[in-house]
């Protein structure tokens, strides 16, 4: 153990200490406002069909319970790669995650579809475990197959202000990546505040994460507008500084086709063009795509569909 | 897949041509990959008259001239509008008279409060259609006429209501007395909310009112004469008289008119004030003005953004209280204006009844015309504009969101009201010069700071010459908050206990 602390601390010598990049204050009751009005744009038609459509190929499909088997597994991804049986134009979705011992699995089953296959890891989703064994925890899963690691950053770390700490810790994972694409888990519902939430964010950016993420889904509240807006921000500016596109992915506590569009109106009005993208904007949802496929549904035929007539993985 | 393909696609479009201007850097693209249906809010419920005669004593009067009212956005008619004659101002407030001495004066406040509670009520329920009627003919976003100015009127009805029978406890120790008969001329950018501001304190202090619309605007003031139709308000105690500068003028300088109330420009108050010297009138002045929206290097920046866009281009520019006059600390300028351009890329700006416009048009020609003289003058004088390159709508009267920067203090569009969609950056680089350059205006009605930091708002608040000081936020109104200004913006107070005084004579 004092080994692993001080090698840590070794790593952070040789970089230098870390100097926490100069965070914009957030205003609260400002950007709770602009969500808000944002809330309020009437996205109907034509708009609403392609933006549901859209909204399912940046899902990434999501169990994360202690009970998932392969056999719960093989079922979401069957429902990954064709959500709509007779509509082969809706989907596939943007990736299936899933805990690393399901990885294999998922491989198999999307093996050649183009859908990724999204691991948790990093002692998910407390994240309050030896950083070696969180290493070992990504690079067993990358060696799974998963092309895209989900990390949980230490908030413990984060709310103490050990920020050098939360940064050495995302730059690790990132180089036990390889290849594969990480996404950072703030749990902004743990952060407290906007401020917090800003300068995670900043943080995230700056150690090397691919996509910014809020939640992990097993913390109340998760994914807000108004703290996705927070981030979307933080991306802007970082994009201004450097020019890399950073992703965002909101994730927990989106059920509704609605709320969906709603994130894309932020996204749109926020960032721009380039990010209505599944390259660059994913929702981590479980129960979202369902209802996703019923206003599609409904928008075809312009009459809601039982419950029933949607396979439920 | 082409929705992807397009977003692709677009991000490699060459920068927009004024990036050579702003920091270097990367520039985001707002084009059409995820673009929005149209989604007009419905108009078939709303049936207006074809002519609307003057609301005088409870009954609808002719009289011999009628004027067209055009919606902005579309240049069509909407309806031929009565235009009150001396004599029928003169009818009006003789109606408004007799209404004070026999029935409105003599019935009991807590009676009068429900009246005007009847009228807050009346219109909540009206709102859909007061709302679409005054996007009609204001040509105001749909979003801001149902969010703001319908909601907030009923909430002046209502907040005034409460106070009716409690005048007592706003001066204690004073005998307060209504003053009798309240002229009332208000301008075209809130036309029900001004409408409201000036009738609803009126009333609930015991005076009778004969209230002028502005000519472009008159149709929810005389929808509001239906409602105090519909809530049996005895005749007389609400007049409405259409018209426009001679029918005005005819009403605030009537003999038997106690007190005046004007909200409208700087020239035209200064022209009533001169007429009422020597009279025994009240007068109350709510003017124009040019307030600077101060943002510091340590303010949260994106929100920030948000109020300079809300401070500008909420109605248009057509406010009174707008943010025009923009003071950024020098350090974060180029910032803050990257920031704001691309967020003026998202603007959506055309037919005021679709939900999701958010800047509509331009109320008239004649405002259309007096914005762009004052924008070619601050192009000519040297500032930089940038405008948002917004397909315009063929009809009507339109004018693109804009902002100049490298702006000075002596340049014509940083000392003059423009009331319009136009923003004038300047730099400072002190509290101080901050301060300073608030201050250097003859007029002073409003200013908002943005700063992380208490002590400072609350520093430059007390040091800003304006009557009404935004925290951290912009065009926040409230029935409860006092309004009005400093200087050649005006005096007199609306809104609040404060805005009781003005109607009424306190003894003691």
């Amino acid at each position: 153990m004092s080994n692993l602390v001080a090698s840590a601390t070794a790593r952070a010598a040789e970089r230098g200490p870390y100097i926490p990049p100069r965070t914009s204050p957030v205003d609260q009751i400002f950007v709770e406002e602009r969500a808000a009005a944002l809330a309020k744009r009437s996205i109907k038609k034509a708009t609403k069909v392609a933006g549901l459509k859209l909204a399912v190929r940046m899902m990434d499909l999501t169990t994360l319970e202690g009970k998932d088997t392969p056999g719960k597994v093989r079922s979401l991804c069957a429902k990954a790669l064709r959500p709509l049986e007779h509509d082969p134009s809706v989907g596939p979705v943007g990736a299936v995650c899933v805990y690393p011992n399901m990885v294999p699995v998922a491989v198999d089953c999307l093996r050649g579809s183009g859908v990724h296959v999204a691991s948790v890891a990093t002692a998910f989703p407390s994240g309050l475990s030896p950083l070696a064994i969180k290493l070992d925890d990504v690079r067993r899963a990358v060696g799974f197959g998963a092309d895209e690691i989900d990390m949980v950053i230490d908030r413990g770390a984060m709310l103490s202000g050990d920020y050098a700490r939360v940064y050495d810790e995302i730059v690790q994972t990132k180089e036990a990546c390889g290849h594969a694409h990480l996404k950072v888990i703030l749990e902004t519902g743990e952060l407290g505040s906007y401020d917090v939430v800003r300068h995670a964010s900043d943080i995230a950016m700056a150690a090397g994460a691919d996509f910014i993420k809020t939640s992990t889904g097993k913390v109340t509240p998760a994914a807000t507008p108004p703290v996705t807006l927070v981030m979307l921000e933080a991306i802007r500016d970082h994009y201004y500084a450097t020019g890399k596109r950073i992703g965002m992915k909101p994730a927990g506590g989106i059920r509704t086709a609605k709320q969906a569009l709603h994130y894309l109106v932020l996204v749109k009005e926020t960032l721009g063009d380039a990010w209505l993208t599944p390259e660059l904007f994913r929702f981590g949802a479980s129960t979202l795509l369902n209802d996703v496929l019923m206003q599609l549904e409904k928008e075809r035929t312009q009459a809601y569909q039982g419950a029933d007539y949607f396979s439920k993985e | 897949m082409t929705m992807q393909k397009t977003a692709q696609k677009k991000a490699q479009i060459t920068p927009r041509a004024d990036a050579a201007r702003a920091p270097a850097g990367p520039a985001l693209e707002f084009g059409d990959a995820w673009t929005y249906a149209p989604a007009p809010e419905a108009r078939d419920h709303v049936k207006l008259k074809g002519r609307y005669d003057l609301f005088v004593d409870g009954k609808w009067q002719p009289t011999k001239k009628y004027f067209d009212t055009i919606s902005p956005s579309t240049e069509e008619k909407l309806a031929e509008i009565a235009e009150a004659s001396p004599e029928d101002v003169d009818r009006a407030v003789a109606a408004a008279r007799r209404a004070f001495d026999r029935v409105w004066s003599k019935m009991k406040p807590a009676e009068r409060g429900k009246y005007v509670y009847r009228i807050a009520r009346r219109i909540q329920e009206k709102a859909r259609e007061l709302a679409v009627v005054e996007s009609l003919d204001g040509g105001k976003p749909i979003k801001e006429s149902r969010d703001v100015d319908v909601p907030i009127s009923a909430a002046h009805f209502f907040y005034y209501a409460g106070w009716a029978d409690k005048l007592g406890y706003a001066f204690p120790g004073a005998n307060a007395r209504p003053l009798g008969v309240a002229g009332q001329v208000i301008p075209w950018n809130f036309p029900l909310l001004m409408a409201a501001w000036k009738i609803a304190p009126a009333l609930a202090c015991g005076n009778t009112v004969v209230l002028k619309p502005a000519e472009t605007t008159p149709l929810t003031a005389l929808l509001l004469a239906q409602i105090c139709e519909e809530v049996d308000l005895p005749p007389g105690v609400v007049n409405i008289v259409t018209g426009a500068g001679a029918t005005g003028s005819a009403l605030v300088s009537h003999r038997d008119v106690d007190k005046v109330a004007f909200t409208g420009s700087t020239a035209v108050g200064k022209r009533i004030q001169q007429a009422l010297a020597g009279t025994n009138k009240r007068l109350t002045l709510e003017l124009g003005g040019k307030a600077a929206n101060i943002v510091f290097a340590d303010a949260a920046l994106d929100q920030a953004v948000e109020g300079i866009i809300a401070g500008i281009f909420f109605n248009q520019g057509h406010v009174c209280c707008a943010g025009s006059r923009l003071l950024v600390e020098e350090s974060v300028h180029d910032l803050v204006v990257k920031k704001l351009k691309d967020r003026m890329m998202t603007l959506r700006v055309g037919d005021p009844l679709d939900k999701n416009t958010d800047v509509g048009a331009i109320n008239s020609r004649m405002q259309l015309d007096k914005i762009a003289e004052l924008v070619k003058s601050g192009e000519g004088e040297g500032a930089e504009r940038f405008s948002t390159p917004c397909r315009l709508p063929q009809k009507g009267f339109w004018f693109a969101p804009t902002i100049f920067t490298h702006v000075t203090l002596s340049h014509r569009i940083a000392r003059e009201e423009i009331f319009g969609p136009v923003l004038s950056i300047l730099t400072f680089r002190t509290p101080e010069e901050a301060i300073e350059k608030a201050n250097n205006t003859f007029y002073g009605l409003s200013a908002g700071i943005w700063t992380d930091k208490g002590a400072k708002l609350f520093w430059l608040a007390n040091r800003l010459k304006a009557g009404v000081v935004w925290g951290n936020t912009y065009n926040k109104f409230d029935p409860t908050s006092p309004f009005g200004g400093y200087k050649e913006s005006g005096f007199g107070r609306e809104g609040g206990r404060a805005g009781l005084a003005p109607y009424l004579e306190i003894d003691g």
